[in-house]
């Protein structure tokens, strides 16, 4: 069967490495790690690759409590004791109270799924050592019902890890892994096309001008993204800016119009504002 | 060819492993689309490195190992795909030079060409690790590099295409050559936890249900418990600048791996040794000040305590009181160091100096028995040794005196 190679969605840019890596990951069958700065559209990129190859997606997301048996299955012994209770004849049959979690399902979707495993690092420290057999054979064993179960079509799966804490080392083997970098300008025009197609030239240049030069700031706790990019600009459309009030003039320097959907906490506006005072007395 | 350049990659700090090598392979032979020099980079990149302050060491090696080495080259053009030799084509040859091939007929010359323009590179920058070439009188020039790694004389669009990815080194400052790297302190860190029940009754707990159930006649009883949480309280003094300086980076990281690991962590800044004073926050030393005295009084006697510091400084700077260098303490930092240890029987002290110079300095000797013999040093095996000692009590009596 010729795979379907996956390039990119309509509403979603992929650089032509990552596109390399989620290929060379969806014909090996291997697990795809993907790391980058928070909103360079790591999540998104599972989405989208169920969307263009067209097939089901499966969305585990991780929390710091989770396990890894939770993927798998979970057993339910309070309801099978209260059944037993009520005398519910369900009671006899423990496969009833075996509930499948997103890995099983996944491993039983009728045409091969994406499995996305998102922000695996907030887990414990051993949760990805957990899942290596289970990453690696594409099986497992449940002991209630001592059956094997086994990946009907292997799935893709992204995996996306924020960097909170480090993996280890068999767990990165047994993965295919790539870094989104943050988009260089002109990626990001090509990102912002996608999503506001209609946007006059001179406020996306003025409007991108403004952003990279307030992600350069030096000391920025929490640097601007892309995804804060994409809200700024949808509000700036919104509000009817004009350009002109984006570029940096100098008897008028201060912060960008709407600041607030770029930078997030208060140090980091009270820094920008210090530094383009600092600035305005230099000219 | 492979071979070599997986050992390269080792050799330069990539630790991969075969089973990944092995993936590669399935890769290239699997995927149509591995046909450039760029995807070929690309898909190695993605089956072999894991980690992204590794990319720019694989990009080093492979730009060495790909650049040159005539007979990489040799075995390279048994059954490669044409674009690639284009690519390095494009790479070692001038644009004229590539224009007069052209015209002098097709590949087969242009072949001919790269082989003498290698043996001709080896001869000529044999001694050399690095190619440093000046632009125009080497047709490496636009390939080479100054000492800071910025490229020069890179006018040519067409051919810089055919060597960006991984000449550009994007990812350099990501590169830190971690040793001990976070996870492994995290590692040792987590022996320390203690779990306890704390907090709102959430979890079922099965061995008193079914003794009340059995004793309800039978009757479900559900009884509920708090979860089990990570009780560990830690106090981690830092001793910031000064001598400290050299050992920022891995009380950093230290620092880090307990952040993550401890809810209950609280860290403290001094200076040199202990005083009657420290501080929260590093840049606002002297306006956020904590007193001693109210650090004992605040944090009870089960908190851990974790010093990091070198000690190594003047023994007056311990002994006397108005010893220390940066004000005037009206008693000395080993009655201070005494209180804290006789506070906090749980207590050890890291220190980043090597254990090898312990004995010949007297300041570290003084500190080392003023925290009952818990000096360790700050390396994996030293965390693990004090994470031991600071499970058990002990150490108190031979401070007290």
């Amino acid at each position: 069967m010729p795979a379907k190679r996956f390039s990119g969605t309509e509403r979603y840019v992929v650089t032509e490495e990552l596109m390399s890596a989620v290929n060379a990951a969806v014909t090996v069958g291997r697990p795809l790690l993907i790391k980058g700065e928070p909103g360079t559209g790591k999540t998104q990129l599972a989405e989208e690759v169920a969307r263009a190859l067209d097939r089901p997606l499966f969305d585990w997301h991780v929390k710091s409590t989770s396990k890894a048996q939770q993927g798998l299955y979970e057993y339910d012994a309070v309801s099978r004791l209260r059944d037993s209770q009520l005398g519910d004849a369900r009671v006899h049959e423990i496969r009833n109270y075996i509930v499948p979690g997103k890995l099983w399902e996944a491993f039983n979707a009728d045409v091969q799924p994406v499995l996305l495993i998102d922000e695996i690092d907030k887990a414990d420290i051993e949760f990805p050592n957990d899942l290596l057999r289970e990453l690696d054979r594409m099986e497992f064993y449940v002991y209630e019902t001592r059956e094997l179960v086994r990946a009907r079509h292997r799935p893709i799966i992204i995996i996306t890890s924020n960097n909170e804490k480090e993996l280890p080392d068999a767990f990165l083997r047994r993965c295919f892994f790539h870094y989104i970098r943050f988009p260089d300008a002109e990626t990001m025009e090509r990102i912002i096309a996608v999503h506001q197609p209609s946007l006059k030239k001179d406020l996306l240049a003025a409007a991108l001008a403004r952003f990279f030069a307030l992600r350069e700031t030096p000391g920025l706790k929490k640097r601007p993204s892309t995804s804060e990019l994409l809200d700024w600009i949808k509000l700036l459309v919104a509000e009817d800016i004009p350009a002109s009030a984006l570029r940096e003039e100098p008897e008028r320097a201060g912060l960008p119009p709407l600041y607030g959907a770029l930078l997030k906490n208060e140090q980091d506006v009270h820094l920008v504002e210090q530094l383009m005072f600092i600035n305005r007395r230099v000219r | 060819m492979m071979v070599g350049f997986f050992f390269a990659l080792r050799a330069g700090g990539v630790m991969t492993s075969l089973t990944e090598m092995l993936a590669l392979f399935e890769v290239l032979r699997k995927d149509p689309e591995a046909q450039s020099a760029e995807q070929f980079y690309f898909l190695a990149r993605t089956c072999l490195v894991k980690d992204e302050r590794l990319y720019d060491r694989f990009d080093r090696v492979f730009a060495e190992y790909f650049r040159g080495a005539e007979r990489a080259f040799e075995r390279l053009m048994v059954g490669v795909p044409e674009e690639w030799l284009r690519a390095l084509g494009e790479r070692l040859l001038s644009a004229e030079e590539m224009r007069q091939v052209q015209a002098l007929g097709g590949w087969d010359k242009l072949l001919e060409t790269l082989r003498q323009r290698l043996a001709d590179q080896r001869e000529r920058h044999q001694g050399g690790s690095k190619w440093i070439g000046t632009e125009g009188t080497s047709p490496f020039g636009a390939q080479g590099y100054n000492p800071e790694g910025v490229r020069i004389g890179q006018e040519r669009s067409r051919h810089r295409r055919a060597v960006k990815v991984w000449d550009r080194r994007d990812f350099r400052n990501l590169d830190d050559r971690l040793e001990l790297g976070t996870r492994n302190f995290q590692l040792a860190l987590r022996r320390l936890r203690r779990f306890a029940r704390e907090g709102a009754a959430e979890e079922l707990d099965l061995e008193h249900t079914i003794d009340a159930t059995a004793r309800n006649a039978g009757l479900l009883d559900l009884k509920l418990v708090a979860e089990r949480r990570n009780a560990a309280r830690v106090l981690l003094l830092l001793d910031v600048g000064g001598s400290m300086d050299d050992h920022v980076r891995l009380s950093e990281e230290l620092f880090s791996a307990a952040r993550s690991e401890f809810r209950q962590l609280r860290h403290f800044y001094f200076h040199n040794f202990i005083y009657e004073r420290l501080w929260r926050d590093n840049q606002r030393r002297h306006l956020e000040i904590v007193p001693t005295q109210e650090l004992i009084r605040t944090y009870g006697p089960e908190y851990r305590v974790i010093l990091i510091g070198d000690a190594s400084m003047s023994p007056y700077e311990i002994l006397q009181s108005g010893g220390s260098i940066e004000h005037w303490n009206e008693e000395a930092g080993s009655v201070w160091m005494q209180r804290l240890a006789a506070h906090f029987p749980h207590l050890v002290w890291l220190n980043p100096e090597p254990a090898s110079r312990w004995e010949s300095t007297a300041s570290i000797r003084l500190t080392r028995e003023l925290v009952g013999g818990r000096m360790f040093p700050l390396t994996l095996a030293g965390l693990n040794l004090a994470i031991a000692a600071l499970r058990r009590r002990g150490g108190v009596a031979d401070i007290s005196h």
